[in-house]
């Protein structure tokens, strides 16, 4: 069983290596995100359970948010954020803190990354926006919380994503979130979307939403609008593959996420 | 026996029609609210949960309060409870009715409620919820209806309800226990993160169901020529004492671990609501007079309850300290306890919440839907017991 195990981690290691641009990285990686869909079916998923947690099995995407990119070319975070809500039909309540829907925006070092320290922060933390989005969280409390299924867990590849027809917008998932990053539809927002993207469908009033880390985008073979945008600011790819790009960035670099002592152990990284 | 509720005094058909007129209100801004959206309510982004979800944590608790007659009358066999059991029950049907109204008010999608049984989902608390909430309704309608039933025969109870009796005393921890752990297993939201929150919550819920239970009875007395008996009254006052010294000494318990431990995230909610958070140089402190007002109504009254002279002498003051427990009660959990768990939100910033008139509306209408229940509930269990006596 644990060649079996091993097979499976080199045929993901394998098509990693095989893009080297970013877009074919990524379009590799969901391919495989789908094969390993039926992949536990086999009984290898079982076995790497048992040999506990430490074992990565089966795919896991994840970002890296590098930002001292980002600190020296704030206007990539602008570019990112318009790409995400052109891509996803997010209306704008033009700044109205009740309606807002958000995917990705921004916000201070302090509001992001709540415990770590701030007694003295450094000028370039001070001064930087930073990301925030879903964090796709591996243990997620609003999957645990939802009493629909209308948010789960896609088991292929690690993204929490939502069935908007099934939400019954009692909003339980948006109290467990401990990151904020789920929205409320509180009326209709198709007045409120300035472009519409026909590739996506809108959302109707009274269910909650949140990034889906392109899903849809990752279907197609292509990069999340926001990775697209950003130039390099960001890295997308699989993190239980050893050989990914994203790998090889999480080898190199120290890395903090949100909130880790929650035990949710997000999928968003950032480098400061 | 439904027939019961046709005949009775001009009053009787006042005050129903005084209640369906809140009722009437209420239905007005609900479809309001179901045509435009939730964003009739004050409630945001960050505030997501408002007055609909903090009345049903309420009234879960004034449901699950009534067994505190059924418990000893029919485990400790303590006989004064005979008359009022029925009140406890029949409490507890109103009082669930008005909790999944709220529920239902709440939804974003209320068409789409049935999801919850059609894709039950065991890891969510709020399946649970739902098992026990439906499970403790019926089981009240049935226990309250075959026994009033039975009485009215002048029979004993088939022996067989006893068992579904037995199992409504369970029911009426778990329905409290779990809507409680609705908020406490949730990371991140750390004013709710306390184990004690359940324990808290029955204590709470013990004083409340019984302290309106008593002035019920008061009520009755006057206006039913029903009178539930001075001892009953007597017991039922003093369970109300224990119950709510239990809830300040938790609540005491939250407030020493926040400031003597001084870790933030316990301290934040708790400042918020009892002396204004402080953010950004502008101080948040909209809920700080309704929690001065609920402790001063909370240890008032029962400085009142437990004084024997003015406990016993006089009915008013008797009835207005129910009043005050119930309200003080009812602030502490009803308002403050759901609002501030929102503050501040996980990144730290603050938003207030603000009820807006269509959200009261739909509140008022609600409450109004279950006294309007409660009254025919009470109606047919007070016209049985004056056909016994006759
Ligand atoms: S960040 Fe929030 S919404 Fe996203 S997976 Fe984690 S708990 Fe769920
Ligand atoms: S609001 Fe929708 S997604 Fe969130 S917990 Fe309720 S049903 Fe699930
Ligand atoms: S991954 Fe996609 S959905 Fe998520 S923030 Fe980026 S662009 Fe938006």
């Amino acid at each position: 069983m644990d060649n079996q195990r091993r097979k499976f981690l080199k045929i993901a290691g394998a098509s990693a290596l095989a893009g080297i641009g970013a877009p074919t990285l990524v379009k590799l990686t969901a391919g495989d995100a789908l094969a390993a869909a039926k992949a536990p079916a086999d009984g290898h998923g079982a076995a790497a359970k048992d040999h506990g947690p430490e074992v990565p099995a089966g795919i896991r995407l994840a970002m890296v948010i590098d930002m001292r990119v980002i600190a020296a070319k704030p206007h990539l975070l602008d570019k990112a954020i318009t790409a995400c809500n052109e891509v996803h039909n997010i209306p704008d309540f033009g700044g109205d803190r009740k309606n807002e829907i958000k995917w990705l925006w921004k916000a201070s070092f302090e509001a992001v990354l709540t415990d770590k320290s701030y007694t003295r922060l450094s000028k370039m933390v001070q001064n930087t926006d930073f990301p925030v989005l879903c964090n796709h969280c591996e243990n997620p409390p609003c999957v645990r919380a939802c009493p629909t299924k209308a948010t789960f867990k896609l088991e292929k590849n690690g993204i929490v994503a939502m069935d908007y027809h099934r939400c019954i917008g009692c909003r339980f998932c948006m109290a467990a979130c401990p990151y904020g990053a789920r929205s409320f539809n509180w009326q209709d927002p198709r007045p409120f979307v300035k472009k519409y993207n026909n590739d996506f469908p809108t959302r109707m009033r009274g269910v909650v939403e949140k990034c889906n880390f392109c899903s849809e985008r990752l279907a197609l073979g292509q990069e999340p609008a926001c990775v697209e945008a950003c130039e390099g600011a960001i890295t997308f790819g699989d993190i239980n593959d050893p050989h990914s790009e994203i790998s090889k960035v999480l080898d190199k670099e120290f890395t903090i996420q949100r909130k880790p002592t929650l035990g949710t152990n997000p999928s968003v990284f950032y480098i400061v | 026996m439904i027939e019961k509720t046709l005949k009775g005094k001009p009053a009787y058909w006042i005050w129903l029609a005084f209640l369906g007129m809140f009722m009437a209100v209420g239905a007005v801004c609900y479809a309001r609210q179901y045509l435009f959206g939730l964003g009739m309510t004050g409630m945001s982004r960050d505030v997501s949960w408002g007055l609909y979800i903090s009345q049903f944590t309420f009234l879960v608790g004034v449901a699950a309060g009534g067994v505190m007659l059924v418990l000893p009358y029919y485990i400790h066999n303590f006989k004064v409870f005979g008359r009022i059991t029925i009140l406890g029950e029949f409490l507890a049907i109103a009082a669930i009715v008005m909790c999944l109204l709220f529920i239902m008010a709440d939804l974003g999608q209320p068409l789409r409620a049935l999801n919850v049984v059609l894709h039950p989902t065991p890891n969510s608390m709020l399946f649970y919820d739902m098992i026990v909430l439906n499970g403790y309704l019926f089981l009240n309608i049935l226990c309250g209806w075959v026994i009033l039933t039975a009485e009215r025969k002048q029979v004993k109870p088939p022996k067989w309800i006893y068992f579904f009796v037995y199992l409504s005393i369970p029911f009426a921890v778990s329905i409290h226990t779990v809507t409680a752990m609705l908020y406490c297993g949730l990371p991140g939201r750390h004013f709710w993160l306390s184990a004690i929150i359940a324990p808290r919550f029955l204590a709470s819920a013990f004083a409340a169901g019984p302290a309106l239970i008593v002035l019920i009875s008061l009520i009755l007395k006057r206006v039913a020529n029903f009178d539930a008996g001075k001892e009953a009254v007597n017991k039922l006052v003093t369970i109300m004492i224990y119950s709510a010294m239990l809830n300040l000494f938790f609540i005491g318990l939250e407030f020493f671990v926040g400031y003597y431990s001084g870790v933030p995230g316990h301290k934040h909610a708790l400042q918020y609501l009892f002396f204004g958070l402080e953010h950004h140089g502008h101080v948040y402190n909209n809920l700080v007079p309704f929690m001065w007002t609920s402790i001063i109504f909370m240890i008032g009254s029962i400085a009142m309850l437990a004084t024997p002279a003015i406990r016993k002498g006089n009915e008013f003051i008797l009835g207005l300290a129910c009043l005050m427990l119930f309200t003080g009660l009812w602030i502490d959990k009803g308002l403050g306890f759901v609002f501030a768990g929102f503050i501040p939100n996980p990144l730290h910033e603050i938003t207030e919440y603000i009820p807006t008139a269509n959200e009261l509306g739909v509140t008022i209408g609600i409450w109004a839907t279950g006294f309007f229940i409660l009254t025919l509930l009470y109606k047919i269990a007070v016209s049985v017991e004056h056909e016994i006596e006759e």
